[in-house]
């Protein structure tokens, strides 16, 4: 088991150092410099040139690359174009937000998928079963920004009760206001991950319940319920518990799009915004920070996968 | 029955709105791009059976044609992921050794990019267009493919029919493509059916950012943007092209989920599931 944790670990640091290479090129890629956007603008070609000088920008590639490497390392992740500020603090200011949905969101959902999935993998085939299957189907097909746009027009404008965008009342920091404005998004968000997850809590017990040693259970006359708790879940709570470590990026990036929708001031918001303003110090960062997440993510599922299972060992 | 009965479901809804996207300058009412002053943010009527836009354009014949740039981008973009994940799943199961083990970590470092962020990303580098948004979204869905064939020859190669064919002096080739490809053409085809939706969808969401296709172009995700702003007057305007995204991606859903049961293939976790999206 140690050696091949060892290697899943020796791959994720290959594949981060992959992504810190696909970031820095990616950037590369842009055509032209920035001192380029303006086509207009007539430069000195000397003036140009102490200036890409000055930023390093004349080294070949590698070292460019090697010096950006370093710099991340430090932590200093460079000044984000448009507010000046380093991108760092920016996103850090963001995160709390972005966690308070996510989290509840990522809760709530994962609660009521385990209780459902369990409920409609007992009683397979049944209408109830039907039923769900087809509902988180569409949940998944739903794009969430219209379902974003189809709530704010029935909750906030249709029947006015609650705010379409924003996480505050100006002038109002109570935790009923923050409550209310956090709604619409986390209901759009429930939707949305509780679709997934019953899926997969439904095919965890499923598998399960097609073992031998629950057949066994059953043939030796165990109550229903204790072959669910002694057996059943023992057994499902792996690949869930799998399934929630590879939600961890979603945690801590938040939707994107659903963000953008409710203007709630987290770092989903702040990625979109920043792309469309072109603020590259932030895009790199943003790409570095989640690619990151997901390689993490990744080998924590092996992790737990080789912990529990003792076959892949 | 009952998987017979998702997939017939799945497979008749495709059929619907492909017919809507390729007869769509037969069943538009109205020019999509002729706007009418007199006649903006109309309601739903027997003449604009979708109400019209800001523009007093027809909603319903812009929902059409909005139709053919969605699923032009789904197919093409799945054909471009779908074709280059199977040779290099094919390449790299069947070499083995160092190819397979750059191919698979390209894959892996692919894979961590949720395709969302890619795409945004690639689209602030360059200019947003048509072909960018194919090219991007066919481009980052390549790994899984390549990941799913390349398990299946790996599983195929073990076979008894592989190893008579061998024993009968099939070449390498003549295996591949008459042994290893046709069988391992069930899984494909099911991650196909998750490809397109998925596709559908990131090309709604660039769109909706303004960051996708570009007006005058009319795609469900830049009417979707449009309709933003007129949300409390008219509800028409973002409901149907929503509507529209929503009924193509849950009909390859479907047909993917009835496809899995009727071939039989096991419901595992899909394990490179994407965030953000």
């Amino acid at each position: 088991m140690i050696p091949e944790l060892g290697r899943r670990f020796m791959q994720t640091v290959i594949v981060l150092f992959g992504v810190s290479m696909v970031t820095f090129l990616l950037m590369h890629a842009a055509p032209g410099h920035p001192l380029q956007t303006n086509p207009e603008l007539r430069l000195d070609p000397t003036a140009v040139e102490r200036w890409l000088q000055l930023h390093q920008l004349d080294q070949p590639l590698i070292s460019q690359y090697l010096a950006w490497l370093s710099r991340v390392f430090r932590g200093d992740f460079g000044e984000s174009l448009l507010y000046n500020r380093p991108v760092l603090e920016l996103m850090g200011e963001r995160l709390p937000s972005t966690l308070l949905l996510t989290l509840t969101a990522f809760v709530l959902a994962l609660f009521l998928a385990i209780v459902v999935g369990i409920k409609i993998a007992t009683q397979q085939n049944s209408w109830l079963d039907r039923f769900v299957c087809t509902l988180s189907l569409a949940g998944i097909s739903v794009p969430y920004f219209w379902l974003a746009m189809v709530l704010v027009l029935l909750f906030a404008y249709r029947f006015p009760f609650l705010p379409a965008v924003g996480m505050r009342t100006p002038g109002d920091g109570s935790i009923l206001d923050i409550l209310k404005h956090m709604l619409l998004p986390l209901i759009v968000m429930v939707i949305a991950n509780f679709a997934r997850y019953v899926r997969y809590v439904r095919s965890a017990v499923l598998d399960v319940l097609q073992q031998d040693y629950v057949r066994s259970a059953i043939a030796r006359g165990l109550k229903g319920k204790d072959i669910l708790y002694r057996h059943v879940l023992p057994n499902a709570a792996m690949p869930i518990i799998t399934v929630a470590a590879l939600s961890l990026p979603m945690l801590f990036t938040g939707a994107m799009v659903a963000e953008y929708v409710f203007a709630w001031p987290g770092l989903g918001r702040f990625i979109v915004t920043s792309t469309m303003a072109r603020d590259y110090p932030v895009i790199m960062t943003v790409n570095l920070y989640t690619a990151s997440l997901v390689a993490i993510a990744n080998f924590i599922a092996d992790a737990l996968y080789l912990l529990i299972d003792p076959r892949l060992r | 029955m009952r998987s017979n009965l998702t997939l017939f479901i799945g497979l008749t809804l495709i059929a619907l709105l492909t017919m809507l996207a390729v007869l769509a300058p037969v069943l538009a009412t109205h020019d999509p791009a002729a706007t009418n002053a007199d006649k903006w943010l109309q309601p739903p009527s027997s003449e604009h059976f979708f109400g019209t836009d800001r523009l007093g354009r027809d909603v319903f014949s812009r929902v059409l044609y909005g139709g053919r740039v969605s699923l032009a981008v789904g197919l093409l973009s799945t054909f471009l992921s779908l074709g280059v994940g199977t040779l290099l799943g094919l390449v790299a199961s069947y070499y083995g050794g160092l190819v397979d083990v750059i191919i698979m970590r390209v894959a892996d470092i692919v894979l961590v990019f949720p395709s969302m962020l890619l795409a945004l990303t690639l689209v602030a580098i360059f200019e947003p267009a048509l072909w960018l948004v194919i090219l991007v979204i066919g481009g980052t869905g390549w790994p899984s493919v390549a990941r799913l064939v390349r398990s299946e020859v790996l599983r195929l190669r073990q076979s008894d029919f592989v190893a008579s064919a061998r024993l009968l002096g099939a070449k390498n080739a003549r295996i591949v493509w008459q042994h290893l490809l046709p069988n391992a053409i069930g899984p494909v085809l099911v991650a196909a059916t998750f490809s397109v939706p998925a596709a559908v969808m990131t090309e709604a969401g660039l769109s909706y950012l303004g960051l996708g296709v570009q007006p005058p172009t009319p795609t469900w995700g830049n009417m979707l943007r449009d309709a933003q702003l007129y949300l409390r007057y008219a509800w028409w305007y973002a409901f149907f092209p929503g509507l529209f995204i929503f009924l193509t991606v849950f009909s390859f859903h479907l047909t993917g989920e009835g496809l899995r049961q009727t071939l039989g293939l096991s419901q595992t976790a899909r394990r490179n599931w994407r965030a953000g999206s």
